[in-house]
Parts: C-alpha cells; structure tokens; sequence
C-alpha cells in the first residue's frame, strides 16, 4: 500500500524567534498538510519553568502568531504548536492562548481551539513512585519529596498521539503544554500513515527550523514524511538542505547520535542514508522505529536562594600581574569582613569572585606563563537565604571590594564600578530538580484537553 | 603530534538536557579522523578526568560519515543553579583544543 506523502511547514526553530511571511507563503503554495512548531525548551535555564513566564516576548510571540494562524485559516490546515510559553507549564499555555484569543478577534476568526495541558500535581506523581511507575534517570536519585517539594512547576513531556486527537476531533488550532520537540512535528505525519521512523526521524531534523540548512538565519523548512522516508528542504527559495547539514543535525543538543527516546519508543537513525535528492532537499531512508512501553519524561524547577552581585573594571598594571593572588587575598579578606559583620549569618552567604578576562567563564587555573590581560571585570556574587541577606552582604563587602589594595600597606586604590548604586539584586537562583521518566497507561493518561470554542464565544458576546 | 585544534575544523560544546554537555568534535577530513578518533588523549578515561566526572558516565561515539566524535557527560551540578559559570555548556569544548594527540 502506497502512503501519500505528508508534508508539515515548519516556519522556525521557536515561536517568538522570528517567523519569516515570505517563507510562510512559499511553504504554503507546496500545499502542506500542516503547519508545526514548537515553543519552548528547557535549553535556556530552569527559571522559565520554576516561573512559569516565557522567554519570549509577548510582542515577538504574538507576531508570530500572527502570520502563523492567517497561514492555517488561509490554507484551512492546523496549526499544532508545542511547548508553548516555553516551559509548556499550565500558566504558560494559557498565556498563550490569551494572545491567540486576542489575534482571533482582531483577525475576525473563530478557530476551534484545543488546548492540551501537561502540568502534573506532586500528590499525583509520588503515587506513580509509590506504585513503582517512576524510573530515575542518570545523573538523579529517586522520586520522594525531597525531588518533589521545591518544585515551582512539574510537566510531563507529551507525546504525539493528544496532536493527533485533537486534529482527528476537528480543531484548527492546537496549544500543547510541555511536549518534545520531535512529538509535535511528528503528528500530523503520524495521523496519516506516515512510517514511524521517517516521521519521528524528520521531526527531529526539523525541530530547530533552518539549523539543518546551510544558512540557518534562514528559519523555516518543510518536511516531507511517506511510507519509506522522508524528505526535507528549506522554505527559501535561496537556502539549502546538504546531506551533511541535515545528517550532522543528529548531533546537536543530543547525548546520542542515533537513538533518540520518545514517548512509546525509540529512534534509532544507525543505518539512516542521506541522499541530496535536488540541490536544495535532501531525502533520508533507513531510519528506524522501535516500539517501547510508553513512558513520558518529567520536568520539574523552583526556586533557590537569592542573589545580589557587584561589578568592577581593573586596569591597573599591578593587579593585572597575578590576578590569581589578587582574587584570592580579596577572597579571604571579604570572607573575614562577612565573618565579622554578619557573625550571626555568615554561614549561609557564599560569595564568588570572578575575574572576567582571566578565568571566570571555566573557573580552572589558566595555563602556566599565561600574560596578563589588559583589563578584567571582577564579579562578585553573594548568595544567600534571602534577598536581603544577599545585599547586606554585598553592601558589608562593598568598600573592600571597590578598595582592595594590590598588597597589604600601599595606598587604597579604587576599582572602576560602572553603577551606582554599586549592588544590584539579580533576584532568586532556580534550579531543576527532576530527571525522570513515569510509565503511563496510555499517552493520554497524564494529559487535560480543554476546547475553546471562539465561533460560540463569538456568538454569546454577540448575543449579549 | 599535534593538538586537537589542529586537526578539527570545528569543536563545540553545548547543554543536552540540564543535566548533560555534550561535545562534539568535527575532524578535518577522514584523515585526521582515521588516525585520531581513537586517541586516548580524547578516550573516555582522559575526558572523565578532565571534566571531573566517572569514567563509566563518559558517553562516547564514532560518527564515521561525518569524521566525529562525539563525547557526553553528566554536569558536576545541574543547568542554572547558584554558581552556574556556562548556562548552555557552550564554551565547555575549550579545555580540549590543546589536548596532544599521540
């Protein structure tokens, strides 16, 4: 049985990075079956999810939306968008949806809207640990309240097959919560019939738009899934896809090459062939599926201590001869004053001393013999339980800070701050705490639909 | 015998996953990747040690179509947390490109 191919315009790596109109319109005239990107990630720090706030302005979000959502109704095709928010946590979806209600009614559209929730309730998952249905990945110890309790937010990453509903029930646009990247592209393709290794494989490739092509500040492409392989292109007319760009993507943001776990399986692209097909597309066959027990990966963030840092210039000659002996006297010496000054709360403040343009970006010795830099910015960072706690000891730390002489009985120098005042609170340390895996009875055990109906929105407010 | 910058085109580092850096190392022709790949200067024992981690967490893998290596670790302390120096991991490739090569 021949499967018709199925093709999804991928306009960008990340809703909110930039979507390109002309790209979306020459994507569009290919007849694609469907528009998928994704939102989020957990690539830029713990504090989007711990929050629940966007990395993305809502301007830049909103513009995307924009032309994405006029492409879809123009074309008459979904618009599946995953991660959205970029943590994909509750807050952030419908901070989402907020903005794509605002556009529905500027544009005067009235989309069927399914939203698929991921956030998941702490009491929830530790009966999943309890029943033994949580697995611990390398490097994480196990599920219990110590992993739980200081989670702001918790998301379990979503697989395909809630895309797939939605779109088999109707809806014209699609909002998930926190979903790998590869599950939202690999939809559609998947709803019709598309091999499971071409399309999960494809997904993947695409995942981050243009990086798959020579020129990646070009950011939309087009991925073509059938029941052998697939094929991929960019969505410029002037870009292109190698078998080198797109084989070499495997590599990116992956501990491994060639298998790639997802909900309910395993990609597996060992003996995947890639092959230019044209001088822009690139058409790859060999990629493998391999059914699994479905599992769904957890996410989970919150909030640590807080922070207050300060910041100088030093060009003086003397110093710049051993920073090292410099950083570490001053080190010492701030220590005592914290020690002296705040007895009481000494033990909980740390304080970091990086000399920038010496080795504050790896924290390691430099190499013997290394010269003197012309100039180093010296950080401090003071963290602490609160706040206020982290400033005081930035305010105790200040003047020996801003006067810390070369060595002991020269004249005080003064250090070149660029602020006043000198500290400045840079507010609360998130961490992550989860890195785990939940064995779910079906793909949709751990997910909410909810339906939005703008046409019957429209019509109340109309009516009232 | 030279270092590992002289026989890359390009080496990067970036984060997989908060919990993961992974590297990868981009040979600058099969040549260089026929005699190197293998060199215990980049094998999981020297990078282990060199990133302060265990030996047996040191993922290692052979790209042979596109003259890579490609080496992942486990992060000392979780993506982002107070003494965080490299969000992304980008610039964790550094301490390699003076690695001799045997």
């Amino acid at each position: 049985m021949t499967v018709d191919e199925t093709r999804i315009l991928v306009p960008c790596g990340a809703l909110g990075s930039g979507v390109r109109a002309d790209e979306v319109d020459a994507g569009l005239a290919l007849a694609p079956h469907a528009i998928a990107l994704d939102a989020g990630s957990t690539d830029s720090g713990p504090a989007y999810l711990a929050t629940g706030k966007s990395k993305y302005s809502r301007e830049a979000v909103k513009r995307d939306l924009a032309i994405l959502m006029r492409a879809g109704q123009t074309a008459g095709i979904p618009l599946l968008i995953g991660s959205c928010g970029t943590s994909g946590c509750d807050m952030a979806v419908d901070w989402t949806l907020d903005i794509v209600l605002e556009l529905a009614r500027a544009q005067g559209d009235t989309p069927r809207i399914a939203v698929l929730y991921a956030e998941q309730d702490k009491a929830a998952l530790s009966a999943k640990a309890a029943a033994g249905a949580v697995r611990a990945l390398s490097p994480a110890g196990p599920l219990d309240d110590a992993a739980l309790g200081p989670c702001g937010h918790i998301v379990a990453l979503l697989g395909p097959e809630p895309y797939i509903a939605a779109v088999e029930a109707g809806a014209d646009i699609v909002l998930g919560g926190r979903t790998t990247d590869t599950a939202v592209l690999a939809a559609v393709a998947l709803m019709r019939g598309g091999a499971p290794g071409a399309a999960w494989h494809a997904a993947k490739i695409a995942e981050c738009g243009g990086l798959c092509t020579v020129n990646p500040t070009s950011p939309g492409v087009m991925m073509s899934v059938d029941g052998e392989g697939f094929s991929i292109a960019p969505l410029s007319p002037t870009n292109h896809c190698t078998p080198y760009t797109v084989s070499a993507h495997m590599l990116y943001e992956n501990s491994d090459p060639f298998r790639l776990v997802e909900p309910g399986g395993v990609l597996d692209v060992t003996d995947a062939r890639y092959a230019a097909l044209d001088e822009r597309t690139v058409r790859v066959t060999g990629s493998r599926w391999e059914p699994m027990p479905y599992t769904m990966k957890l996410e989970g963030a919150g909030g640590g201590p807080f922070q207050t840092m300060m910041f100088v210039g030093i060009e003086d000659p003397e110093v710049l001869a051993d920073v090292d002996g410099f950083v570490g006297r001053m080190d010492y010496a701030l220590r005592r004053r914290l020690a002296r000054t705040l007895p009481e709360q000494a033990a909980q403040i740390d304080v970091s001393l990086r000399p920038y343009g010496w080795n504050a970006v790896s924290g390691r010795p430099p190499p013997p013999g290394a010269p003197p830099p012309r100039e180093i910015g010296l950080m401090f960072v003071a963290t602490a339980p609160t706040q206020a706690l982290a400033t005081e000891a930035a305010k105790v730390c200040n003047p020996f800070f801003f006067h810390f002489p070369v060595r002991e009985g020269k004249e005080l120098p003064s250090y070149a701050f660029p602020f006043s005042p000198a500290e400045i609170e840079r507010g609360q340390v998130f961490e992550f705490h989860l890195n785990h895996v939940v064995a779910t009875d079906s793909p949709f055990e751990l997910v909410r639909t909810k339906w939005v109906e703008t046409a019957a929105r429209a019509r109340a407010s109309a009516d009232a | 015998m030279p270092r590992l910058r002289e026989v890359c085109r390009y080496v990067r580092s970036k984060n997989a996953g908060p919990f993961w850096i992974t590297v990868d190392l981009f040979f600058d022709g099969p040549g260089s990747y026929a005699l190197y790949a293998d060199d215990p200067a980049i094998g999981a024992a020297a990078v282990a040690q060199l990133y302060g981690v265990d030996a047996g967490q040191v993922k290692r893998f052979k790209v042979d179509a596109l003259n890579v290596v490609k080496l992942s670790f486990p992060r000392l302390k979780p993506q982002g947390g107070a003494l965080e120096r490299d969000m992304h991991g980008g610039q964790q490739f550094v301490p390699l490109l003076d690695l001799d090569l045997a």
